[in-house]
C-alpha cells in the first residue's frame, strides 16, 4: 500500500473528518505522564535493596561461605560442574535432542573455580603469612588422590559444622591443609579483601562480576534471601522485585511456564522454555498472516466497544 | 508528463533527489503531521500507544540524567534516588500502557489493509523493550540485580547467548542498557509511528449494515473514489 496523501485520501472516502491535533494530544500525553509518574515516585519511591558482598556474606553465614568455598576448591560446585560458557564438564549442557546451543558456542568465559576462587585470591595474600604459604604448598604438593581425600572428609564434617566467634569449626578429622586454606580464606572475605581479589585482572579499572557472582550463585545464602523477598523461580521470581514493588510484570509469558510441570523439574527447562517463548513471540508478529489467529479480533466484540460512536451510527 | 521524465540528464541516477521525492511522495507532511482524522479516531484505544510513547521520552530524559551522574550516584543520593524513582515508575507505565495499545490494537485488527509492516514492528518493539529493561535490571548494582543476573545466566547460557551476552558483566549489560537499547527501541518506535502515518488509522471492522466489508487479511487497502468529508 503507498502512503501517498491520495490513497489516504482514497481509503477514508465517504467517511466523516474531524479536526485533530496530533502535537496538541502529544504535549498532553507528555505532562500527564509526568505528573502519574511524579505521584509514584513520590508516594511510593522505588526499590533499591543493598547488594550482598562476599565480605558481607562471610560475615552473616560463614559456614555456608565455607561450605561453597570447599565446593569450588573440590570442584563439586554448581559453577565447576556447570559445562559451558564456563567449563566442558560433560553432559551439563542443556540440550533438547540434537539441538545444544550451549555446546555450539563453547566455552568463552572459561572458569576454574578451584584456582580462581580459592587457591589463587590465597596466593594474592600469602605474602607475610608463613602459615598460609605453608598450607597452599602442602595442598599443592599432594597428590589430586590425597586433595580429594581431605576434601571429601573436610566436605563430610562441614554438614556438622558450628560458628564460634566468625570460625567455621569443624569435628577434628584428617583435613590435611584445608582447614587452614578455609579459615585463611574466610578471613580474608570477612574484611571485604576477597570481593576485591575475585575482581583482580591485573589491570586498574573492572566492571565484570563474573567471578563474585558466580561463586554467591553457588552458596545458599543469596537463594535464601531471594527466597525471603519471592524472588525464586518457583515464586514467578524473574518477574518480581524487592518489596512489594512491581517487576518486571511483563516476563510473566516466560515465568508462567517455571510454574507448570514438566518444566519445573525438567533438566533443560531454561532452553525449552527460552524456544517456546520465542516461538509465542513470533507467532504474535506473524498474526496478521495467520488464519484463526487474525479472525478472533472480529469473532470477539471488542472492536464495537472501541468504535462504539461508529458502529451507533457516527 | 511527469517530473523524472522531464528532468535534466544530469540529475538521472542522483540518489539523494531519488531519496528527496520518494519522501515527498510517500510521507508527506500532511500525513505525518494530520489536523484531521476520521470521527473513529475518537476513541480512549487511541490514547494508549500516545501515553507509552510519552512514557518512553521521559524514561530517555530521566535515564540522561542518571547517566549522567554515574550508575553510583543514586544509590547514595536522595535526588539520584528519587531521578531512579521516576525512571523506573516511568518504565513501569511505559509497559502498562504499550500492553494496552497491543491488546487493543490486536482486538481492532489493525493489520488490516496493508498495515502488516506496523503491527509486525509493533510487535518487534515491545520485545526489543523487553530485553533494553532486562539489561537495566541487572545493571541496577543492587541486591535485585545480582539475583536476576544470577538466575538468567541459565537461559542466556542455555540457548547459546551468554557467550557474547554475559549478564553477570556490568560493564557490558550498562553499556547496551545507556547506550544500544535506546538507540534501538527509539529507531524503532520512529518507524512505527512513521508507518501508522504514512496508513493513516484502519477503519473499523465490518461497517454497520454489513456482514464483512473489511478483508481480515492484511492485504492493499480497497480503493474509494470519493475525497474525504471534512
Amino acid at each position: 500500500m503507498s502512503g501517498t496523501a491520495d490513497s489516504q485520501t482514497r481509503y477514508y472516502a465517504g467517511i466523516r473528518m474531524v479536526p485533530f491535533d496530533l502535537l496538541k494530544e502529544g504535549v498532553l500525553a507528555l505532562v500527564g505522564v509526568a505528573v502519574l509518574v511524579l505521584i509514584l515516585a513520590a508516594v511510593l519511591s522505588a526499590p533499591d535493596s543493598a547488594p550482598v558482598t562476599i565480605g558481607s556474606w562471610s560475615q552473616a553465614d560463614p559456614v555456608d561461605f565455607v561450605t561453597t568455598a570447599t565446593a569450588e576448591l573440590a570442584g563439586q560446585s554448581g559453577t565447576a560442574g556447570y559445562g559451558p560458557p564456563y567449563n566442558s564438564t560433560a553432559d551439563a549442557a542443556q540440550a533438547i535432542g540434537p539441538i545444544a546451543p550451549q555446546v555450539w558456542a563453547g566455552i568463552s568465559t572459561p572458569i576454574d573455580t578451584a584456582n580462581e576462587f580459592v587457591l589463587h585470591p590465597l596466593e594474592l595474600a600469602a605474602t607475610g603469612n608463613s602459615a598460609l604459604t605453608a598450607a597452599l604448598a602442602a595442598y599443592k604438593s599432594a597428590d589430586a588422590t590425597q586433595q580429594q581425600t581431605w576434601l571429601d572428609a573436610y566436605t563430610q564434617a562441614l554438614g556438622n559444622a558450628t560458628e564460634q566467634s566468625g570460625q567455621v569449626v569443624v569435628a577434628a578429622g584428617e583435613y590435611g591443609p584445608v582447614p587452614a586454606l578455609m579459615a585463611n580464606l574466610l578471613g580474608i572475605a570477612r574484611s571485604g579483601g576477597l570481593d576485591a581479589l575475585l575482581l583482580e585482572n591485573g589491570r586498574f579499572f573492572q566492571t565484570d562480576f563474573t567471578r563474585p557472582l558466580l561463586f554467591m550463585g553457588d552458596g545458599n545464602y543469596l537463594g535464601n534471601l531471594a527466597a525471603d523477598q519471592h524472588l525464586t523461580g518457583d515464586q514467578w521470581g524473574v518477574m518480581n522485585e524487592t518489596g512489594s514493588y512491581p517487576g518486571q510484570t511483563w516476563l510473566w509469558l516466560y515465568s508462567v511456564w517455571y510454574q507448570l510441570p514438566p518444566f519445573n523439574t525438567a533438566p533443560n527447562a531454561d532452553l525449552a522454555i527460552v524456544l517456546i517463548v520465542v516461538a509465542l513471540t513470533t507467532l504474535l508478529a506473524l498474526v496478521p498472516f495467520i488464519p484463526f489467529l487474525r479472525d478472533i479480533p472480529r469473532w470477539v466484540p471488542v472492536h464495537r466497544l472501541i468504535w462504539r460512536r461508529y458502529y451507533r451510527g457516527g | 508528463m511527469n517530473e523524472s521524465a522531464r528532468e535534466p540528464e544530469a540529475d538521472r541516477g542522483n540518489w539523494t533527489l531519488a531519496l528527496r521525492r520518494s519522501l515527498e511522495h510517500r510521507l508527506p507532511l500532511v500525513n505525518l503531521l494530520p489536523h484531521r482524522q476520521p470521527y473513529f479516531v475518537a476513541s480512549w484505544v487511541y490514547v494508549f500507544g500516545v501515553v507509552a510513547i510519552a512514557a518512553l521520552l521521559w524514561i530517555v530524559a530521566t535515564g540522561v540524567v542518571l547517566v549522567f551522574f554515574g550508575p553510583q550516584w543514586w544509590h547514595i543520593s536522595n535526588v539520584g534516588h528519587f531521578v531512579n524513582a521516576l525512571h523506573f515508575w516511568a518504565v513501569q507505565v511505559f509497559f502498562v500502557f504499550m500492553v494496552l495499545h497491543l491488546w487493543g490494537q490486536y482486538f481492532a485488527a489493525s493489520w488490516r489493509d496493508g498495515r502488516a509492516p506496523t503491527w509486525l514492528v509493533g510487535v518487534i518493539v515491545f520485545a526489543v523493550s523487553i530485553v533494553a529493561t532486562f539489561t537495566g535490571y541487572v545493571a541496577q548494582q543492587n541486591f535485585d540485580a545480582q539475583w536476576i543476573a544470577i538466575n538468567a545466566k541459565d537461559a542466556m547460557n542455555a540457548v547459546g547467548v551468554g557467550a557474547f551476552f554475559n549478564v553477570l558483566n556490568f560493564g557490558q549489560m550498562y553499556g547496551l542498557h545507556v547506550l544500544f537499547f535506546p538507540i534501538a527501541v527509539g529507531t524503532l518506535v520512529a518507524v512505527h509511528v512513521v508507518l501508522v502515518r504514512m496508513r493513516g488509522v484502519v477503519k473499523p471492522i465490518d461497517p454497520p449494515g454489513a456482514r464483512s466489508t473489511q478483508p481480515q487479511s492484511p492485504g492493499p487497502e480497497p480503493q474509494g473514489s470519493q475525497g474525504p468529508v471534512a
